[in-house]
């Protein structure tokens, strides 16, 4: 980099050494967001240019949240322009809580649920990939991203409690899912 | 307390302060129902291979990142100019004028890239506005201490743009204030801001990444307006917009 711009060069330091390390957890986003491993590595890619251009105006507190709120736009950005309308996207999410709203009233859990047999990663992977678009992305942050309740929130722009219905929501329908998958092999 | 799963989650992932832990405990303990789900999730959550399941960037996105990364901020413009000259090892006193061309070309691209990726964001569930009102004495006071500026919002409602409300929203890295608008099922997101490169008063409409963009100048600030809707009728939101504020004095 050219020397006259030591205090740029700083910036970029700092946000290397703030940033860098949790490139695996917003890549693991991504993947699970949207499902492609290019698409994937193009979102992260832009998640941190964004970053590190308004790195300036990040005001403290836990970096890892701000990150995959940052990758969480570029994907949902990416994933209505895939589709022609974003209208849709929000209609299907909500037809999607919605209609799980009314599974969960009435689930009940049934007693071999506490055997769950081993599942290879693969698999597992594929399961959770299939969930709903916004139970994936919360089951995600809290499970493979280790955010708490109120980080979730954060990266996801909603009230703790929704973050809470829906976390119970995926992990009641990857169970769901998980027993079906069993049954059939 | 009656049977509530989301407890039971919030539980298990030790969120509940130590009051209610011992309630829901409490609670857990009497029932037979609550009982199973418990061990049902944790049994879930031990059999997630949480390792396996992460994924580890690559090594080639990794590297990719790191090259990109150490240019300094205000050099979105350089990484540009990079590209264009390939190397960029040119003169820059000998380059000025096309430069100047390629940086504005450029910057303006990514002002309206924003501005297109913000309204797109707007549109998911729960994002439009932050202050939803059809009031304008609401959301004009809203963006009060929010932003430096005094965004005109005018209310529209009588003839055919219904107000939503308002939202702050970050365009170029710098604050702008989003006015929302309905026409139908259309929304338009209207953003005031600084600095966003517009230079005539006169609203000029321009089509971006499928969606219209119109984009004027009045007192000092840049009004971008951005929708689906058809370019007629969002010139006419424009010209609206135009005439009743400079008709009224906010």
């Amino acid at each position: 980099m050219a020397p006259d711009v030591k205090d740029d060069d700083g910036a970029a330091q700092r946000f290397r050494t703030a940033a860098l390390p949790y490139l695996d957890d917003v890549y693991t986003l991504a993947r699970y967001l949207l499902r492609d491993p290019h698409d994937a590595d193009d979102a992260v890619q832009e998640c941190f240019l964004r970053a590190f251009r308004h790195f300036a105006t990040f005001r403290g507190g836990a970096i890892k949240p701000w990150l995959l709120a940052i990758l969480r736009n570029v994907c949902r950005a990416e994933y209505a322009r895939r589709h022609a309308s974003a209208f849709m996207q929000s209609d299907e999410d909500n037809a999607a809580e919605d209609c799980a709203q009314g599974i969960w009233q009435e689930a009940a859990p049934s007693p071999e649920a506490e055997t769950l047999r081993h599942l290879d990663a693969a698999s597992v992977q594929r399961l959770i990939a299939d969930l709903p678009p916004l139970f994936r992305e919360t089951l995600v942050l809290r499970e493979f991203n280790d955010l708490s309740y109120r980080e979730i929130a954060e990266v996801i722009g909603a009230p703790v409690g929704t973050v809470m219905s829906r976390l119970a929501r995926a992990r009641a329908l990857l169970q769901a899912a998980w027993l079906a998958e069993e049954k059939e092999t | 307390m009656s049977c509530d799963d989301v407890l039971i989650h919030a539980l298990i992932d030790g969120e509940l302060d130590a009051g209610h832990a011992r309630t829901v405990e409490a609670h857990i303990a009497g029932c037979a129902r609550c009982t199973r789900q418990v061990a049902a999730y944790r049994a879930l959550r031990q059999a997630l291979p949480v390792r396996e399941l992460r994924y580890a960037a690559p090594a080639s996105l990794r590297a990719r990142i790191e090259r990109t990364v150490p240019v300094p901020a205000r050099t979105d413009r350089r990484t540009l100019l990079k590209g264009f000259f390939a190397g960029g090892a040119v003169s820059a006193l000998a380059a000025a004028s096309v430069a100047f061309v390629v940086i504005r070309q450029g910057r303006d691209d990514v002002i309206l890239g924003e501005a297109i990726s913000a309204h797109l964001r707007s549109l998911q569930a729960d994002h439009l506005t932050d202050v939803p009102s059809t009031d304008r004495h609401t959301v004009k006071p809203w963006f009060n201490g929010r932003i430096d500026l005094a965004p005109p919002v005018i209310d529209l409602t009588g003839q055919g743009f219904t107000l939503v409300g308002g939202r702050l929203d970050f365009i170029d890295g710098k604050p702008a204030a989003a006015i929302v608008y309905r026409r139908r099922v259309h929304v338009i997101n209207l953003f005031v801001g600084q600095g966003l490169g517009v230079r005539t008063r006169a609203p000029r409409l321009e089509v971006v990444q499928g969606f219209n963009v119109l984009r004027w100048n009045e007192g000092g600030l840049d009004l971008l307006a951005v929708s689906d809707l058809n370019r007629d009728e969002l010139e006419e939101f424009g010209a609206k917009f135009i005439a009743a504020g400079r008709g009224a004095t906010s």
